[in-house]
């Protein structure tokens, strides 16, 4: 069924994703495409692997942006543009435009805990609901022929057989910076809600009305460059040395 | 967007079909007449055609059944369920017409309605994504039907100079539609030009706050599904020529030829193969001029996902 549930999901789980911590390594990415091309559905093909134009189908992308403060300098050192990297996977939409426009009811949001899912044993692979998704979120598997997206690794974190500890989304697992936080975003009191209020998280491109469950972290305020120049040692002062070291100095400035 | 051509064939000759089905559906043209009969096939096979090639795009193409069920919420899904129910209608008004040389009004307005609502469901399928802005206007619906029942008008002019042997309702109602659908197109045209992107790699990243936004690093360095589906960007190179070619072929020639047609027939000429001829010529102008404008719909509309992309 590709309506949405009528009522809010009881849970909401979700990612929680620190753009403070997150170093651009991609060990998400790669952690992702390895649990989910064995795990929920067909295999996460690539198009040829070894060729010049390889391609493939991935649920986790990691971006890296260039952020540029009013009056800040482009380019250089000296400059006042940061790098942030950013993931970008499912944002499980409570107003998922990619369920409602798909024609065989193969996308569907769970009523239980609100993932969004692709079954594909009825998907026909039109793509629409990839179109109507303005975060990019859905990728065709071109092998399969069907629509794969983020599961929130449904097969890791209901997974009993799994140690509690590896019961999160892979990303979350392998995220050596611990800059991805998996949670229920619907409890005010769950740890991931606590992390969205504390540091003002928000949502992604909110103006499209998809009302995403994933939830970003802004970078930290930094200090501008220039503020922290006068803490640096200067290598021509030395009027601060003492003992041996004021000796050295006034001797090798006689010689 | 990536203009699909199993997707542009289909929109433009089933819309041309349906919009043909629209006319017969109103008895205009004489129903015991050789070329009505003709004219009665020709719609169904331009449908079914574009149905066919709308199915070629698909990644599973034996599940479209399944496309059937879901007509409570999707676009997609209702277009589907009706390009099958209009069949009813049709095939029992072309029965009618080629083996009885009958007209039932009843059969044949059902047939004009619901073929009327399925280019209005296909239009629906674009208008109701809010992540392609230049879609996401009531006027991607009227231009959808106000093509598809000006191409229809113009083919079935010529099927009723043929079958009456006079001058034709149709290619007065042809001249018009087709005024009135360049005109809906050229605000349309306008209304994407004028757009103020509602997405932006600010709003993409949620980074606004800090500073201006630039793509630094793509998370791949090939191509993926992502930006060959929705990144199209050939085409805007030549846009503007493009525009102009659509609009005289697909709606400045067909026009003048109409216009001719009916000016010579009115005054008392003879319908003959003349008249005849221009008006198919006009048809098929009005078709190779509806793929270019169809082409241009896909590839000058930007997807909200490209401000993750830098494009």
């Amino acid at each position: 069924m590709t309506s949405l549930p009528a009522l809010p999901t009881p849970k909401k789980l979700g990612l929680v994703i620190d753009l403070d911590v997150c170093v651009g390594c991609h060990a998400c990415v790669v952690n992702c495409k390895e649990w989910n091309t064995g795990g929920y559905g067909a295999a996460l093909s690539d198009q040829h692997p070894y060729g010049a134009d390889v391609s493939g189908a991935w649920l986790n992308r990691v971006h890296s942006f260039e952020v540029v403060p009013e009056g800040g300098e482009i380019v250089g050192e000296a400059g006042e543009a940061r790098i942030v990297h950013f993931p970008k996977s499912c944002l499980h939409c409570e107003d998922a435009p990619c369920v409602t426009v798909c024609p065989t009811g193969a996308s569907y949001k769970r009523t239980e805990d609100g993932i969004v899912l692709v079954d594909e044993e009825k998907c026909i692979g039109c793509g629409l609901c990839a179109w109507s998704c303005p975060y990019g979120a859905r990728e065709m598997d071109l092998a399969a022929g069907v629509m794969k997206k983020c599961t929130l690794c449904i097969d890791r974190i209901y997974n009993e057989t799994l140690e509690e500890l590896d019961r999160q989304p892979a990303c979350v697992r392998t995220c050596p910076a611990n800059a991805r936080h998996f949670g229920d975003l619907g409890d005010p009191s769950s740890v991931v809600s606590m992390m969205v209020a504390a540091r003002g998280g928000i949502d992604l491109m909110p103006e499209q009305g998809t009302r995403p469950v994933n939830k970003y972290l802004p970078p930290r305020p930094r200090k501008p460059l220039a503020a922290s120049a006068g803490q640096m040692p200067k290598g021509e002062d030395t009027s601060g040395a003492t003992g041996f070291f004021a000796w050295l100095d006034g001797m090798l400035d006689r010689i | 967007m990536h203009p699909a051509s199993s997707i542009i064939v289909f929109t433009v000759l089933s819309g041309l079909g349906y919009g043909l089905a629209a006319f017969l559906g109103l008895g205009l043209l004489d129903p015991s007449a050789f070329a009505t009969k003709v004219a009665y096939i020709s719609a169904l096979v331009l449908i079914a055609g574009g149905l066919l090639s709308s199915t070629l795009h698909l990644g599973n193409p034996r599940r479209a059944w399944r496309a059937f069920s879901q007509w409570r919420s999707s676009w997609l899904s209702r277009e589907g369920v009706l390009s099958v129910l209009v069949f009813v209608p049709l095939a029992m008004s072309a029965w009618l017409c080629a083996m009885e040389g009958r007209y039932s009004a009843p059969i044949g307005i059902a047939g004009s309605l619901l073929s009327l609502a399925t280019v209005f469901c296909t239009s629906m399928i674009y208008a109701s994504l809010k992540s392609v802005q230049a879609w996401h206007t009531r006027l991607t619906s009227a231009c959808y039907l106000l093509f598809s029942l000006a191409g229809g008008a113009l083919l079935g002019s010529a099927f009723g100079v043929a079958g009456s042997g006079s001058a034709s309702p149709l290619s007065f109602f042809a001249l018009v539609l087709l005024i009135s659908a360049w005109t809906v197109k050229i605000a349309w045209l306008r209304h994407l030009d004028s757009l103020k992107p509602l997405s932006t790699p600010e709003s993409a990243t949620g980074l606004g706050a800090v500073g201006r936004v630039r793509l630094f690093e793509r998370p791949h360095v090939t191509e993926n599904y992502l930006t060959s589906e929705m990144g199209f960007r050939v085409a805007r190179k030549h846009a503007a020529k493009l525009r102009k070619f659509a609009l005289l072929l697909g709606g400045l020639l067909p026009g003048a030829l109409v216009f001719l047609v009916l000016a010579a027939l009115l005054a008392g000429a003879e319908a003959g193969g003349a008249a005849i001829l221009a008006l198919m010529a006009a048809s098929l102008s009005h078709i190779i001029g509806m793929l270019a404008e169809r082409w241009l719909f896909f590839a000058e509309a930007r997807h909200a996902v490209m401000n993750y992309y830098g494009g």
